[in-house]
This record gives C-alpha cells, structure tokens and sequence, in this order.
C-alpha cells in the first residue's frame, strides 16, 4: 500500500474513484436511490450530483428491480452503468436481473454483447440493523459465473478497484462493508488501478495463514498482532476479489506456513471459506500440516440485541482462540 | 376492411413485401415444427404461428439500429428485426453458426448487428432491459428507438410495473408491445386479472395505451409507426396491445387444448394474418393470383436453404466450453 497521499476514510475514497472515472468517461451513468442530491444513504455518492447533475446521477423510485434491469440494458445498448442497490440486501429484489441477464449475456450471446454494469452494494453487520439490512451473500454471486466479485477492505482498495470496476467489460459486483464506511487509510490523490485477481498480502509471517475478505481482514490483522506477541507468526492475505481468485499467492502462502484460517462473515456452509479450504485440500495437502480451519458467523439471522449479534460473528477473540487451538495440535508426521 | 380503405392505406409493393415477411414467419415455425418433432432439434421451442402480423407490422417500421426486445416466443421478431433466416434456424440447431454459436438456442438468441437484443427465457425480464437501452439511445441522442414484446403473462409482473413507470418518468424512447394471446402458458388472462385491458393500464403510468386487431398487419403497422414516430422524435413511449392467439400450444409438446377450446381455436383461425393480407391482395388486385405463387416459391426456397445451412453447419467445438462467460 503507498505511503504517499493523504488519510480520507472509505466513503470518500469510492467518491473519489466515481469522480475521476466519470470526468474520463462521459458515458457513465449512475442509477439508484438517493444518490442524487442526497448524496447516498452512505455519503457513497457526496458532491456528485453538483458536478454531473440529473442525466449522469438518476435518483429512482423504490424499484430495484426495474432499476437494476434498467441499468442492465443500459449496459448492453453501450452505456455503462453503476446500478446502487445501497443495502447489498436490496439487489435480491433485483436478483433474476443481476444473475439470470447480466451475467450470463456475455456467454449466451457468444461475446457479442457485454453488459458493463458495477453493481454497487454495502453488506455486513453494522450497529444492530437486524436480519433485513445485515446480509453478507457474495458467496452467492461468486458461485454465478459470469460475475465478477469485488470485496474492497480498506479507502486504498476501494478506490483502486472501483476504477478497475468501471473499466471493466462487466458485469461486476462492487460488494462494501456498511461498517467500513469511516474506516481510513493513506490514499494517494492520483491515478492508481488495482487488478482484479491480485491477492494482497497485508503483513507477512511464517506459522500460518490467515485469509480474510472486508471487514475481517481489520479483525485477522488485529488477531494477528495479538498473536505476535506471543511469539505466533501470522500472515494476513486477503484476496480482494474473489472472482476472480488470486489462487496461486494464497495457495503459496498456505505452503510456506502449513496453516490455514479462513475468516468469513458468512455462514460456514457452501461458503466462500468452504472453497478457500476445498482449494487447500487440491493445491496443499502434502504441505498441510494440520487441518484447516475456518471461522464463519454461526448460520443464524442477523439478530437485533447487540449481545446476539456479537456471539454470531467473527471476533478478534475467537479467531485468537483457534489459531491457540491449531498451534498446540501437533504437526503432522511426514 | 373494405378494398378502398386498403388502397388508401398501403401500396400493394409495400403489402406483398408484408406478406412475403408474414409468410417467411409461418413457413420458418412450420419448419421448426417438423424438425422438432422429428427430433433434429434440442431444447425447448415455443412458437409463433398465428401472432405474425405483430412483429412484421412492429418490425417493418424500424431502421437496423433500432433496438428490438423479445420473449421466449421470439423467432418471429428476430426474423421480423432482419435476422437472416439461416443463423436463427442454425442456433435452435445448436450450431456454431448460429446467432449465438449455439451458446442460446431458442431463449436465448443474440444478433445485435441486427439490432436484435435478445429473446429470453425469463417472461417480464426484457421489459428493464429494453427501457435501459432506451436510455442509453436517449443519452446518446442518436434517434434510436427501442421496441419491447411480451405477453399478456407478463404484465402482471412487477418486472412490467417498475419498468413502465420508469419509462414513463424518463420519457425514453421505447415502445411496449403485449401481444395478447389470451393465455399465459395454461393461465387465461381474465382467470389471472380483474381488468383484461392491458391498453388501458397505461393509464397507471401516465402513457398512451392503444388497443389494435394483432391479426391486421396494417392495422398494426400504422399503430406501431405512430408510436414508433412519437419516441424517436422524443415523445416518450407508449404502450400498444395487440390482440392475437397462438395456434399451438404454448411450447411444442403442449396440445394447448387441456384450457382452450377447438372452437376457439378454430374461430381464431378464420381471423388468419397471412391469408387476411393474401386476401387483401389479390381482392384489391395489388397482386394477382401467379405473382402470389411466385412469392411463395420464393419464401419456400429461403426456408429450404436455412434448413440446409444448418444442417449442413458444424457443431461448436467442443473445447470452446469456457470462451465469453466473461
């Protein structure tokens, strides 16, 4: 990550990629609710509206449906779109479009038609919004093929891959994290792209490997340094995009240290923490030295009371906890 | 119709071209028919044979970069849009030459140079998109119209409510056209809705609706062109319901009998679009009975070469599995 640039925070980092992609590109269209003078639930859109007014940034009614499929066709007829179903919860209104058109057009019409959409959505467990605003599906999306998916941790990765989002033939889901949204780092005023399928590796070590998406690789780099002094190595990996997968710096990670831990906010079955371990069993099972764990929220609704949500997701603590309970198992015997 | 009318209304060249397009609809299904039974064909096919005066009288008013939409009743629009009869046989084949390279089939076949944007397999599901591409074709100012088909089955969606209305708010350059064929798949449109207007729900959206015979090609032609001019000059859309029928069952393999009546069928039958424009042809002395024939041959032999084209036509390799999912 570079040092050079100024702190802003997460919000204003994805405004800052808006920006400048739709100054160089005067066909992009923004399409959602409330992103117009309002700015966006989120503050995701603050300032737009002012500089490209009612054409580029189109407030809609409640209608994800219609306005995801809008943004779809857009798409396909040549304009490219950014559709913000705010609430990643509100794009299953939208889904049949999302899943069944957009990403499956490129294939179905032979590569003719490209459908160059970003659609934009904040997932996660934020301040005890409950069971309808909590949901956390990527896995859903990364098991669609045809779909790119975007999981941004960190202000520097938003912005550097929202830019690649925007110039990317399509479709792809840009996934936030609610809770993300005032989390800061250093970001460089100018021009950067992240690829897509580059794997970051956000501090380096040598007993095992943690791989964790969004808002949890603030709680595997907290666990990790919590580990660190007590003389435990952890390598923090996190992949960025999971569609498509940086496989082989994970999997490298995974055979220099023996140890894997996946932190994932979704539930553990079928998840994408269930393929990051199918992934080890294929590419690292002869350097494994012990069975690889995954730390998944429990598969319950968001539930509202603080003290139940808190048991349902991922901690600092329980990822501690497991990774004690791997180091003491023995290694395995050759 | 009276022969009077017909003549102020249409050139006998311009009707001839219509029924030739009419015919070129009902021979192309007819074909599918018989090799789909015969079992040539894979998948699923649902056919258009009776409903032809819709797209050719829609269709024959667009230019190519006008934009059409279709449904899973869709070979008709894509013939009708001027996708040759040869790629859009080779795709229900399944083969690489194809619309789709045999990636589609029936629901799901592409020609964009054509300015076909797609059947689809999902009823409700191109309302959306064709009102996008009509955004898109109103950013860019370019003159473009988009036309969307459905069904009677689909305006009960809320895919038809959300799209509509924002077609509506936005005024964009698109034209929705229900074809009414009174069942949706087995669902009789008055068993499924307390107000079978379909015209009149425009209405809802603050549009104009307007109701015509799907049987007359000219009726509907002159219908479509009204509209078809009012968005292109940037008037916004409107909503046109086509009464029409299918005579077949709602995909092949349906007798389509177990919820519609044979006489009903039967009744719809005499209300025919390509003998009402043969008809009007050779009443109105537009064409005489030997021009007809010739026209016919002529259709004959375009159906007969696609057939041969695809059949004839290769598969798609096999490797090639994994190209364009992105």
């Amino acid at each position: 990550m570079s040092e050079q640039g100024r702190v802003i925070n997460y919000g204003d980092a994805g405004v800052e990629a808006l920006r400048d992609e739709m100054r160089r590109d005067p066909s992009i269209v923004y399409i959602g609710q409330g992103i117009g003078p309002r700015g966006g639930n989120f503050r995701q859109t603050r300032g737009l509206w002012k500089e490209f007014g009612d054409d580029r940034l189109r407030d809609t009614g409640i209608c994800e449906l219609g306005a995801t499929g809008v943004a779809i066709g857009a798409a396909m007829a040549g304009t490219r779109t950014v559709i913000d179903e705010v609430f990643l919860d509100f794009a299953l209104e939208a889904i049949t479009q999302i899943v069944q058109q957009a990403a499956n057009i490129s294939y179905m019409s032979n590569g003719k038609i490209k459908a160059p959409v970003v659609i934009r959505g904040a997932m996660g467990a934020v301040r005890n919004a409950g069971a309808h605003h909590s949901h956390t599906f990527y896995n859903w999306f990364a098991n669609t093929p045809g779909l790119k998916v975007v999981l941004p941790s960190n202000p520097y990765d938003l912005k550097g891959l929202f830019k690649t989002a925007l110039r990317d033939p399509g479709p792809v889901a840009l996934i936030e994290h609610k809770s993300l949204y005032n989390a800061k780092c250093v970001v460089p005023e100018e021009e950067y792209l992240i690829p897509f399928g580059e794997a970051r590796i956000v501090r380096e070590g040598k007993d095992l490997t943690l791989v964790a998406m969004s808002r949890m690789v603030d709680l595997a780099t907290k666990a990790a340094a919590v580990l660190e002094q007590e003389g435990v190595s952890a390598e923090v990996i996190d992949p960025r995009t999971i569609v498509p997968l940086d496989r082989q710096r994970i999997t490298d990670s995974i055979k220099k240290t023996g140890r894997l831990v996946v932190i994932d906010e979704s539930p553990s079955s079928c998840s994408f923490a269930a393929e990051l371990l199918a992934i080890a069993a294929e590419d690292c099972f002869d350097e494994l030295q012990v069975p690889p764990q995954r730390i998944n929220s429990l598969p319950v609704p968001n539930p509202f009371s603080p003290v139940l949500e808190n048991q349902m997701i991922p901690s600092v603590e329980r990822i501690v906890g497991e990774v004690h309970k791997m180091m003491k198992s023995s290694r395995r015997k050759a | 119709m009276s022969e009077r009318l017909v003549t102020e209304r249409i050139s006998p060249e311009l009707l001839l071209t219509y029924y030739k397009k009419l015919l070129e609809l009902r021979l192309f299904e007819v074909k599918v028919q018989e090799l789909y039974r015969n079992g040539r064909l894979p998948g699923f096919v649902h056919l258009y044979v009776g409903e032809e005066a819709v797209a050719v009288g829609v269709c024959s008013n667009l230019e190519t970069p006008d934009l059409v939409f279709s449904t899973h009743r869709g070979h008709g629009h894509a013939l009708a849009k001027g996708v040759p009869t040869r790629i859009v046989l080779a795709e229900l084949w399944g083969k690489a030459t194809g619309s789709s390279g045999g990636r589609g089939g029936s629901m799901h076949m592409y020609a964009p140079e054509y300015g076909f944007m797609g059947t689809n397999g999902i009823v409700g599901a191109p309302i959306p998109l064709a009102t996008g591409a009509a955004l898109s074709a109103k950013l860019r100012k370019n003159h473009q119209v988009v036309v969307c088909f459905f069904g009677d089955g689909a305006v009960n969606s809320g895919s038809f409510h959300e799209a509509v209305n924002m077609g509506a708010v936005w005024n964009l350059p698109v034209v929705y056209v229900c074809e009414n064929n009174l069942y949706a798949t087995e669902m009789a449109f008055l068993r499924a809705t307390k107000n079978t207007s379909v015209a009149s729900r425009a209405a809802a959206y603050g549009l104009p609706g307007v109701e015509v015979d799907g049987q007359d090609v000219i009726a509907v032609h002159e219908v479509a062109s009204q509209a078809i001019h009012r968005a292109r000059e940037d008037g916004g859309p409107t909503l046109i319901e086509c009464k029409t029928y299918r005579y077949v069952g709602h995909h092949e393999g349906d007798p389509g009998t177990d919820y519609r009546t044979r006489d009903e069928v039967q009744q719809w039958k005499q209300k025919d679009p390509v003998k009402i424009a043969r008809k009007l042809l050779l009443d109105s002395g537009g064409s005489n009975e030997s021009q007809l024939q010739a026209a016919d041959q002529e259709v004959e032999r375009l159906i007969d070469d696609a057939v041969e084209f695809a059949e004839k036509s290769p598969e798609p390799a096999a490797d090639s599995v994994n190209d364009h999912v992105f």
